[in-house]
């Protein structure tokens, strides 16, 4: 290797915009809380925005709004945030490491994987509490990724992006075709469509205690991680060439990728489309660095999630309509889009 | 142009299909809920059936099992000849989308008309046959790039992209049912057969009745299409027309049969394959067999699903994509 560190970066013209990253993550956080605010406050019972505030800093249980929103809307919308982060930021990671334009947890077999898991723990035991259900759910993910790319590694020359796709559609298909067949042969679909399609209504104070640390830490080191992902994101030889320790570095970040897929869909069920948007709205606003990459894309997922819940909640209200059909209606004209372009480039 | 051990080939492995559906059929009726030992089953259709077994075997056995084999049919040669038109083996009106967009046109129907047993019946293959059909012209115009064409695997890709779109939406509409017609959407969604009367075999006939011959007829046409663009317009070949007419009659073909079976993806992927590596590529051939292994399949698949949780059953789509699904992943890793 002759190039220096910064003719390659210059090469594979990494762009960098930090002065809008800035921005954009700014504008991204106020964005998130005024959505969280409109989303607590609209419902069947509509409490106006102050309401909201006063509620969240002096809370008073002998008030009938703030018992609403403390107990049901507020860890409702955290939950969706929470999520919408996970999924964003794990779509992120996996375009990054594996150059597939379409990669997304939803659509490579993860999420199906995770909610065949989900159907096993409440057919066998029905006992389990939630840390159990979580750490369940992320061995499902990684059966599920696992099952996608050993399919991918075993064909001849590897599988281009679009027939990974297609390799994880029909895992996808599998896993939850399984799953399905669990849940009613234990006669526990309902549980389960409560889980899946019920999105995040169910969210309570105690599963966010678990699961918000986890999503954190698993976004902290993808953050950690970034300036090895941009990297990565070359290629392998190049990563090579530039002295990384490639295999250190992708176990790391599947490791988080399944841990924020598996803990979303531990909480909301299998939902798509979430990680394979969002990151490809960020890069186009902030570039392909990943180490803005990411920490936008964890805002705007769980701004996207947040609307997407709000508007799965009041659409047809007092029915809730399943967030992820939502999300995929949303979804797919810009998976189509990507599909048009033949998933060549990437950035 | 066959040399005789073709030939004997051939028909030899059209009658053992024949032979295993029959077997299939014997063993769906003798197993399960309420079920008829092959004497009782003899007995029965000489005539000479106690009032329960005709009850069993007439009312409530015979009806979902003719669905099942007619349904089967139907997406088995709508695969076959999606797959000989795109070129591509891993063409399925499930994965297409096809059946999602006659699913959604299935709930539509539901909102505004009952789904108990009536004239009205009759109505819907023809709603799910107009959501078949915008479905594949979308996917048509999306994946169509002009200078390139239709790129196979990209039809393929927007498919499964639509058909998750559109799945979406039936189950935002369903949202919208109460309670029973959402149970029973949801059923009709993982692929239960849920025609189980005569009503639905009536309303399913005529399709399958009308169309699989005049694919047959077409089996020239379909194996000059399998050649290149120039070779089936060389030997006059009217490509643009054919195409087109083989598409809708496609489309009807798993839209009829969606609309009674319930959504059943893989039928389609399998049959035509196994059907081709038992009898080779000829049309004339393989369409028959390919109809037959169809028909067995979902057979088996609603019998073994009805066995497994009695007696209301884990539906038929489920079992198929349990077996289809691996199926799928081999043919794309074999690629």
């Amino acid at each position: 290797m002759f190039k220096t560190k910064t003719k390659l970066i210059k090469d594979n013209k990494v762009y960098s915009r930090p002065a809008v990253g800035s921005v954009i993550l700014l504008f991204g956080f106020i964005l998130l809380i005024a959505s969280i605010g409109l989303a607590i406050s609209v419902g069947a019972a509509k409490i106006n925005f102050i309401t909201v505030w006063n509620s969240i800093l002096n809370y008073d249980p002998s008030r009938e709004a703030d018992r609403i929103i403390v107990s049901l809307r507020l860890p409702r919308e955290l939950g969706a945030a929470i999520v919408g982060a996970a999924f964003a930021v794990s779509g992120a990671i996996m375009q990054g490491m594996t150059r597939n334009p379409l990669a997304d947890p939803g659509l490579l077999g993860l999420n199906a994987g995770a909610s065949l898991a989900l159907a096993c723990v409440f057919a066998f035991n029905t006992g389990a509490n939630y840390f159990t259900v979580m750490m369940i759910s992320f061995i499902g993910a990684g059966i599920g990724a696992g099952m996608v790319f050993g399919l991918g590694s075993m064909s001849r020359g590897g599988l281009s992006p679009i027939r990974i796709t297609l390799a994880g559609a029909a895992v996808s298909a599998l896993l939850s075709s399984l799953g399905e067949g669990i849940a009613l042969y234990f006669k526990l679909s309902q549980d389960l469509a409560f889980w899946t399609a019920g999105g995040v209504s169910g969210t309570n104070w105690a599963q966010l205690k678990l699961i918000v640390p986890v999503v954190i830490v698993g976004i902290l080191i993808a953050v950690m991680f970034s300036r090895q992902l941009t990297i990565l994101s070359f290629g392998e030889e190049v990563a090579k060439g530039l002295g990384q320790r490639t295999l250190l570095t992708k176990v790391v970040l599947m490791t988080v990728v399944l841990i924020l897929a598996g803990a979303a869909v531990s909480l909301v069920g299998a939902i798509a489309f979430v990680g394979l948007m969002v990151p490809h709205i960020v890069r186009f606003l902030v570039g392909t660095d990943y180490r803005w990459i990411i920490p936008c894309s964890a805002i705007f997922g769980s701004v996207l999630m947040v609307l997407a819940d709000t508007f799965a909640r009041t659409v047809n209200a007092p029915y809730e309509t399943p967030v992820g059909a939502v999300v995929a209606m949303i979804g797919v004209p810009f998976f189509l889009y990507l599909a048009r372009k033949g998933g060549r480039k990437l950035s | 142009m066959m040399n005789p051990s073709q030939v004997k080939r051939i028909r030899i492995t059209t009658i053992v299909a024949i032979v295993l559906l029959l077997a299939v059929f014997i063993i769906s009726v003798a197993t399960g809920f309420a079920s008829l030992t092959p004497a009782e089953l003899f007995r029965t259709i000489i005539g000479q059936g106690t009032p329960r077994e005709n009850l069993i075997l007439f009312e409530f056995r015979l009806p979902r099992i003719f669905v099942a084999i007619l349904a089967g049919m139907g997406l088995a040669v709508s695969g076959a000849i999606l797959q000989s038109l795109t070129k591509n083996p891993l063409s399925d009106p499930g994965i297409l989308g096809i059946n999602a967009g006659a699913g959604l046109m299935v709930v539509v129907y539901i909102m505004f008309f009952t789904v108990e047993t009536s004239s009205f019946l009759y109505v819907l293959p023809l709603f799910a046959l107009a959501g078949g059909m915008i479905t594949a012209t979308i996917i048509y115009v999306m994946s169509y790039i002009k200078g390139e064409g239709v790129e196979p695997t990209r039809l393929v890709l927007v498919g499964v992209g639509l058909a998750a779109a559109l799945y979406g939406a039936t189950l935002t509409l369903s949202t919208r049912l109460d309670m029973e017609d959402y149970s029973f959407m949801a059923n009709w969604m993982a692929g239960r057969i849920w025609g189980d009367d005569w009503t639905f075999v009536l309303s399913l006939l005529p399709w399958i009745c009308v169309l699989i011959p005049i694919t047959l007829m077409k089996s020239n046409v379909l194996n000059t299409l399998n050649l290149h663009e120039n070779v089936s317009i060389g030997v006059g070949v009217n490509t643009g027309r054919e195409r087109i007419v083989l598409i809708m009659m496609a489309v009807a073909l798993a839209s009829a049969s969606v609309a009674v079976s319930g959504g059943i993806g893989f039928v389609g992927l399998m049959a035509p394959h196994i059907a081709r590596s038992l009898v080779g590529p000829r049309h004339q051939a393989f369409l028959p067999v390919a109809a037959l292994i169809g028909a067995i399949l979902l057979l088996a698949s609603d019998t073994i699903g009805r066995v497994i949780l009695d007696p209301s059953g884990i539906p038929a789509g489920i079992i198929v994509t349990i077996i289809g699904a691996p199926y799928f992943m081999y043919l794309l890793a074999k690629k």
